[in-house]
């Protein structure tokens, strides 16, 4: 009898009691995964708390502490020209800018990526791949130098050209593996009728996969609107700074004065990232697929 | 292009014209990966072996390896150097790549709106700009912090984290801003292996650990591999949160790299070793991916 337990028995000669040993402990196991995901949960949510209660607060601290009374005060003092209006502005000027270029020039790239075979395509795929994870801090010191010998040093343009290159490597890895998955037999019917690739890639590829597209530019836009670095370093006029680097100059300046405007400012300046992130997030997690990602 | 002539059986030229063709969309991004990434690369290898400085640019002499002998008898880099490895292998290959994992593995298993809240909650923390999430663990770990006011509530002594254990700090700082990727990737993973696979081993009485360590963990390999790739690169060149912290002190004990190499080039004008030492990170950085892209490669060969 308790050999008979202890054996695992194959399941055709004890249909009954399997199952219903698997769903009891399947309820516990989800109780308990539900339990450590809830836990995980409120140790991330807990350094946000301050961002939040502080922001509503007129008297904020470093110390978290209930807003007594909840006011506006703080937004109301952040936002104007100076403080706000022109670094958020200058901050969708670049980093729209330069994922506009980056969109471009990725989707051109993917394509013969995706469709051709030709022997140099793995290794530059993986060259693409390593690029990806460069660390462009590295690079920034030399940047830097070079920017100065080219004059770019404190324009938009250098700023945007170099911003968008810096994105590129996943931009096309991302695009291309998007285009993978739309099939190449609706463009051979549109070769067949004599359109070139680029018109097949713009009337039959691009709009099938336009899901996939608003991913990798929204992926873009949001990893350079939090970019810190680059404009740190290649902008200087003041009035030409984006969100990213005003916040830092901003707290700098006023440190250990006035947290709650801190606070009401870093919600303001995360908005846009955030909003543009709850459009993406139901197609997100495609774009994540590495699996097959370095074969052929 | 040989093997294209052979398979269109089309001459040689016109192939190779054709080919040159196909490839000719590349042309922008190639244009700007080459001038705006290659540029600088090439660049640093140059400046990294003169004695070129910020103020000045009349007389940068060419000095050898001048700039590397000063860095590695130099005890602040051997320092960087620690504080770097340490900030990666705790904060990206420890940290956000086992947190991601068992996340994802998690919500396989967990309730729905359990797992829609807590991935909100994990990315959001993810999409904060980097300056932000700094401040965020600036307060949080500060002496009238949160994290001191729960410790204190359990009779633990209150401390200023970041004076206290400023590498630490910001390793688990970078841990709740960086692990949603991995996250994300592992779960992307963990969908495509087949259910069929999982359940006949449990069917032939491998427990839950046994299922995961021998049939799950390895059909993922190859995301696990890039994965550790992409995250120990973005590691390494952290530098938003890290100044937004700590500046790399006190007493430089939050320097990485990146930091080091900012502050000899910018705070001290030294252009020329701060370049150097760029180009040392740099070089790191492709030692940790060719390690990677090896074992990608070594599986190809035998699978």
């Amino acid at each position: 009898m308790t050999t008979d337990v202890r054996v695992p028995a194959p399941s055709a000669t004890l249909p009954a009691p399997a199952p219903r040993r698997g769903r009891g402990t399947a309820m516990v196991g989800k109780g308990a995964v539900n339990a450590a995901l809830i836990v995980i949960a409120a140790c991330y949510v807990i350094p946000l708390l301050w961002v939040v209660l502080a922001a509503f607060n007129a008297t904020a601290g470093l110390s978290v502490s209930w807003p007594d009374p909840w006011t506006l005060e703080n937004f109301s003092a952040v936002l104007d020209e100076e403080t706000t209006f022109r670094p958020m502005r200058n901050g969708f000027i670049l980093c729209g800018g330069a994922t506009l270029l980056t969109m471009l020039c990725a989707v051109l790239a993917a394509y013969p990526l995706s469709r051709y075979r030709s022997r140099f395509r793995r290794p530059f795929l993986l060259t693409i791949l390593f690029m990806t994870g460069l660390p462009i801090t590295a690079i920034m010191v030399p940047v830097y130098g070079l920017f100065v010998q080219l004059n770019l040093i404190d324009t938009y343009t250098g700023t945007i050209l170099f911003m968008s290159t810096t994105a590129l490597p996943i931009a096309i890895w991302l695009s291309k593996n998007f285009m993978d998955s739309v099939p190449i037999e609706v463009e051979e019917a549109a070769w067949t009728d004599g359109a070139s690739a680029m018109q097949a890639l713009r009337t039959i590829v691009l709009p099938l996969m336009w899901p996939g597209l608003s991913v990798v530019a929204l992926y873009t836009f949001i990893g350079l609107w939090g970019n810190f670095f680059v404009p740190f370093v290649l902008l200087q006029s003041n009035d030409q700074l984006p969100a990213s680097v005003s916040i830092y100059t901003f707290f700098s300046q006023y440190a250990g004065v006035i947290y709650g405007q801190l606070a009401a400012y870093s919600m303001l300046y995360s908005l846009p990232a955030v909003l543009l992130y709850l459009v993406l997030s139901r197609r997100l997690s495609g774009a994540f697929t590495f699996g097959g990602s370095v074969k052929g | 292009m040989t093997s294209m002539t052979l398979e269109a059986g089309t001459p040689r030229r016109s192939s190779g014209r054709r080919a040159l063709l196909r490839g000719l969309p590349l042309g922008p991004a190639v244009i700007l990966l080459a001038v705006f990434l290659g540029g600088p690369i090439l660049y640093c290898i140059y400046a990294a072996f003169t004695d070129m400085a910020l103020t000045g640019s009349s007389g940068i002499d060419f000095v050898g390896v001048e700039n590397f002998a000063k860095a590695f008898t130099s005890p602040e880099f051997g320092r960087a150097v620690l504080y770097t490895l340490f900030f990666t292998v705790v904060s990206a290959i420890i940290g956000q790549n086992v947190l991601g994992m068992i996340l994802a593995l998690l919500m396989r298993s967990g309730s729905a709106p359990v797992r829609a809240t807590v991935s909100a909650i994990v990315v959001g923390a993810w999409v904060l700009p980097e300056v932000v999430a700094g401040y965020l663990w600036l307060t949080f770990l500060g002496p009238d912090g949160s994290l001191n006011a729960i410790l204190a509530s359990i009779g633990v002594p209150t401390q200023n984290w970041l004076y206290t254990t400023p590498i630490l700090a910001v390793a688990i700082a970078n841990i709740w801003r960086g692990t949603a990727f991995s996250m994300l990737v592992y779960s992307a993973a963990l969908s495509d292996v087949p259910t069929e696979i999982v359940e006949a081993a449990k069917v032939d009485g491998a427990g839950t650990w046994r299922t995961l360590f021998s049939i799950t963990l390895p059909m993922i390999r190859r995301s696990i591999a890039t994965n550790l790739m992409l995250i120990t690169l973005q590691t390494l060149s952290v530098f938003g949160l890290i100044w937004a912290m700590t500046k790399g002190g006190p007493s430089s004990k939050s320097t990485t790299l990146p930091i080091f190499a900012y502050e000899q080039a910018f705070s001290f004008s030294q252009l020329g070793y701060g370049t150097a030492i760029a180009l040392i990170l740099l070089l790191i950085g492709g030692i940790f991916s060719l390690f990677y892209l090896r074992i990608l490669r070594l599986e190809e060969n035998t699978s």
